[in-house]
């Protein structure tokens, strides 16, 4: 099979692996981009969200094959390594939205295509049924909706990261 | 001092690394040449192993061993061992079976490992997996602890006659007797409490790499205690010497328990390693760990609860059978008993108590510590019966309650226990006031008329932290100590470093240790790291669990700046050319008292490395103090939780509408992360009451194995939680924490309960109290009242 071009945090790559290969274990494995976690093995817990061409995806649950020319953004590349943190990932320092921090990537990757789709203001119930797709067994979600409330008001005057 | 200090709200240092995808958890580190284990597990809860055939596996591309339980004791490794030894009533030792990391001979839980294939990938090791042949005959399996003591019962281990692993008692039977003949109302229960899968979000996974050249092994490993880890390896299993093997922990996603314990996974993977002179890495499946994982809960119990004509408690009668599964995890035996049993007088002063408990072996995964462990199953026997006390009694569930509320301190209770602290009327009278208790009445009123069924219910708890001193839990059958250590070390230019035996999987240590530092120093909280998790760095320590970080391993830490404060004023003394016992040290500057002169913190500690102001004959160069600090009495954190729940009688839906929390947990060094952790323990002990349950079929499969099946609370099924605390402060440490990590997994399922039960006019239901089972329990109690 020959190499599967992908855009990756705005990086151009060619994934040559083997069909089987699912993106989360390709991001993983071979970018070495470990931020994005593998909770379950049925697509319940949501560690896994990525952002594939300005979506949320289980990486888990997606062929790297299935993706060719796919714009992939993973929780590395949602703001500069070397600058402040995205307004969704201050918010949820600042509401400690995240104790054992496994969850997290996920959880925020969650939570920034919900402020695309939704808006940037989200009521409770809003927030708590679009976490239908990811789990913490830390925090009982309390800090996680009031920081993503908060992140998605943050995100008004912020530039959406180029994914 | 800046806003760094115990008491602050201090947003935590770890965080950027985990919200940037920088964490560093088992699974992200790779070694170089490294190779992937995956475990053959058996598919029958019980069944004699007749023939295992390696050739088939070992032929597949890719593979570097496949290693069976046969390998495993050719080459002597030891047994998995419980470490806390408990004894029957009649004195005789608790019956502990051989638990080897590999089985041979005979399986006896679905999930039981029963061979290892190591291969280059991950796919090469699963594709080899299924060629590994094992023949098994099939015997017949036992799930239900209320039936392992059965005649009838499968035999699990020779060791084990009736399956019984101990028959322990506490209290004394004859006075508890004579209570209840001569008891004006006496409330009976059967009480089943749900087995509980933990699921951290992050699997279990180990990677073991062997140097040749030194003969050293290093693990990294999931785990909340690593030298814990590393002394059972070395000391029982035998694998390397202690001082040739190092366990690093580096960051955990969760444990709430389940990662305690010593688990055969990484034994095996550290002997294959050697083996075959290749790192080894293991990464669990979720399916894989519902399998592999210790389990937590699942009692079976009858208690009774005698009152007098005043309705003061006068005695608490219990018996509870213990299921700890197919065999003894690491800390197993001590859960049912001295952390169950112990906590049964709740907050009342309740003169006479007896337990009895008999631990059982089944076939299914084994049992230990899940958050709360043990105390949640006393809280819930105790909480249940007082509600259903009040009931029947006819009085208010708040005044029955206060009225046998223990309030003078120190307070022996008849099983072991010492109070040393608390306020309880104070959290009930402020959970009431947030409750709205008076308004309660009115909201049914409007909730009927929407045709739904509402319900109020409590659960005024308590818990013994810490776990405890030494000696204490050594009387008790505890084989170490529970002390901790701490290791302060200032650097030349006046950062500092903490070294803890404490583990932080979520907990914020990272955060909260360096503001006792900050606190203490006057330093700012971004000159001091914690370090933890690698027994390279830290000499030995206890680990996470039973919420004993805060009062325990902050304690040792205070001990060390105790030290470190007397060391540092006597360099600043020669600095300062003053009197030792001038000098004092306040928002990190050392002065002279009675005078102008300063020197500030970074200078002093600089000083103490160059030691030019001092003479070795007069001091010690340098500025490094170790502590270790071993409590002398449990903590014992408090509070009342009241939950508010709403109940559609048509399909037994149930939601809960307010959940108020107003807890006692002594000093708080950081209240935004001690809400977190209320927050997280109450839905969990939502999860136990409404969703989550392990389900066996009686063949001994597990029908709940994975995340499909078993149900985790997700965001929309928990409510917003208001949250609140009183203080009294812990006596016995030197900042007064009790600790708070497991008060909302033990407070919440019998307020859950409480309410529902309430709501629904029944008090036989069963956790999880899942739509059909509550339906269920309106159904029978309409045709019983129709009956009638």
């Amino acid at each position: 099979m020959s190499a599967v071009p992908l855009t990756v945090n705005g990086k151009p790559v060619a994934a040559d692996v083997d069909p089987r290969t699912l993106l989360v274990q390709f991001l993983r494995e071979d970018l070495r981009l470990t931020g994005t976690h593998v909770g379950c093995d049925t697509s319940q817990c949501g560690a896994c969200v990525v952002h594939v061409n300005g979506k949320a995806v289980k990486a888990c649950t997606v062929f790297v094959w299935q993706i060719e020319g796919a714009d992939v953004l993973t929780i590395e590349g949602v703001a500069d390594p070397n600058g402040p943190l995205h307004p969704m990932q201050e918010a949820f320092r600042e509401h400690h939205g995240l104790q054992c921090g496994y969850c997290t990537p996920g959880m925020i990757m969650t939570a920034l295509d919900m402020v695309y789709r939704k808006g940037h203001d989200l009521d409770d119930g809003t927030i708590r049924r679009e976490l239908e797709g990811n789990l913490c067994r830390c925090t009982g979600y309390q800090n996680i909706v009031k920081a993503i409330a908060a992140g998605a008001k943050a995100m008004e005057n912020y530039n959406k990261p180029a994914a | 001092m800046p806003a760094t200090g115990i008491g602050a709200p201090v947003r935590r240092k770890e965080d950027h690394r985990f919200l940037t995808g920088r964490g560093h958890y088992t699974d992200d580190i790779n070694r170089a040449g490294q190779s992937y284990a995956y475990f053959v597990r058996s598919p029958h809860a019980h069944a004699a192993i007749k023939r295992v055939d390696t050739s088939r596996a070992r032929a597949m591309p890719g593979v570097l061993a496949v290693l069976t339980g046969e390998e495993f004791a050719n080459d002597k490794i030891g047994s998995l061992v419980c470490g806390w030894m408990i004894n029957s009533k009649d004195g005789s030792a608790m019956k502990m079976a051989p638990h080897p990391a590999i089985a041979r001979g005979k399986v006896n839980h679905v999930g039981d490992a029963v061979g290892v294939v190591v291969a280059e990938t991950l796919a090469q090791a699963m594709d080899a997996a299924e060629k590994l042949a094992v023949d098994y005959d099939v015997l017949p399996a036992v799930v239900d602890p209320a039936k392992a003591q059965m005649p009838s019962a499968p035999q699990i281990h020779e060791i084990a006659p009736s399956n019984t692993i101990y028959d322990w008692q506490i209290g004394d039977a004859t006075t508890v007797e004579a209570v209840f003949r001569n008891a004006n109302h006496v409330v009976k229960l059967d009480i089943v409490n749900n087995r509980l899968v933990p699921n951290a979000i992050e699997p279990r996974a180990a990677i073991a790499e062997y140097d040749s050249g030194t003969q050293t092994l290093t693990l990294w490993n999931t785990t909340q205690n690593p030298h814990v880890a590393r002394l059972v390896i070395s000391a029982f299993v035998g694998i390397a010497p202690e001082h040739k093997l190092r366990v690093i922990a580096a960051d955990v996603g969760g444990g709430f328990g389940s990662k305690i314990f010593i688990y055969p996974e990484e034994v095996v993977c550290l002997w294959a390693a050697r083996r075959i002179g290749r790192p080894v890495k293991w990464v669990s499946g979720r399916s894989e760990a519902f399998l592999a994982d210790a389990h937590g809960r699942d009692h079976v119990t009858h208690a009774e609860m005698a009152l007098d004509g005043e309705h003061r408690i006068t005695g608490l009668r219990v018996k509870t059978v213990a299921n700890l599964g197919a065999y003894m995890s690491t800390f197993s035996s001590s859960i049912p008993t001295y952390l169950y049993a112990t906590l049964l007088s709740g907050q009342y002063a309740i003169p006479a108590i007896h337990c009895e408990v008999n631990a059982v072996y089944t076939n299914t995964v084994p049992v230990d510590a899940y958050r709360g462990a043990g105390r949640p199953e006393a809280t819930f026997v105790v909480e249940r019966l007082v509600e259903v006390a009040a009931r029947e009694l006819g009085v208010d569930v708040a005044d029955l309650r206060r009225k046998n509320f223990i309030t003078r301190f120190p307070h022996q209770t008849p099983v072991i226990m010492n109070y040393d602290a608390g306020d309880y009327a104070a959290s009930l009278d402020r959970a009431l006031e947030l409750a709205d208790y008076g308004g309660f009445e009115g909201r049914k009123r409007e909730s009927s008329r929407r045709g739904k069924l509402r319900g109020i219910g409590f659960s005024t708890y308590i818990e013994a932290c810490g776990i405890a001193p030494s000696q204490a839990a050594g009387s008790l059958g505890c084989g170490v100590g529970l002390w901790e250590s701490a290791e302060v070390r200032v650097n030349p230019t006046g950062s500092v470093e903490v070294l803890t035996g404490c583990h932080q999987h979520g907990q914020g240590h990272e955060t909260t240790f360096a503001q006792v530092v900050s606190d203490r120093l006057g330093i700012p909280i971004e000159n001091v790291s914690i370090v933890h998790g690698d027994t390279d760095k830290v000499q030995f320590g206890m680990g996470t669990y039973g919420s004993r970080s805060g009062a325990v391993g902050i304690s040792a830490i205070v001990k060390a700046l105790d030290k470190i404060e007397a060391k540092a004023k006597r360099v600043a003394a020669h600095v300062l050319e003053a009197a030792e016992g001038d000098i004092v040290l306040k928002d990190g500057n050392f002065t002279v008292s009675g005078t102008d002169k300063s020197a500030a913190w970074g200078d002093v500690a600089l000083q103490a490395y160059i030691a030019h102001k001092f003479g070795g004959g007069e001091l010690e160069p340098g500025l490094k103090e170790g502590a270790f600090y071993d409590p002398t009495n449990f903590t014992f954190p408090a509070g009342c939780h009241i939950c508010e729940i709403e109940v559609d009688p048509q399909t037994g839906e149930s939601e809960i509408v307010a959940w108020t929390a107003v807890d006692d947990f002594g000093t708080v060094v950081n209240p935004l992360i001690v809400e977190g952790q209320v927050h997280g323990g109450i839905v969990q002990g939502v999860g136990q009451a409404l969703f989550e349950g392990a389900v066996y079929d009686r063949d001994g499969q597990l029908l709940t194995g994975s995340l499909m099946d078993y149900c985790l609370p997700r965001a929309h099924n928990v409510p917003a939680l208001k949250v609140d605390m009183t203080t009294t402060k812990c006596p016995s440490n030197p900042l007064g924490i009790k600790g708070c990590g497991e008060a909302g997994a033990i407070a919440a399922p019998a307020a859950v309960i409480n309410a529902l039960t309430h709501a629904i006019g029944t008090e036989e239901l069963t956790m999880p109290a899942t739509a059909q089972n509550v339906w269920l329990a309106l159904q029978k109690s309409a045709h019983l009242h129709k009956a009638a």
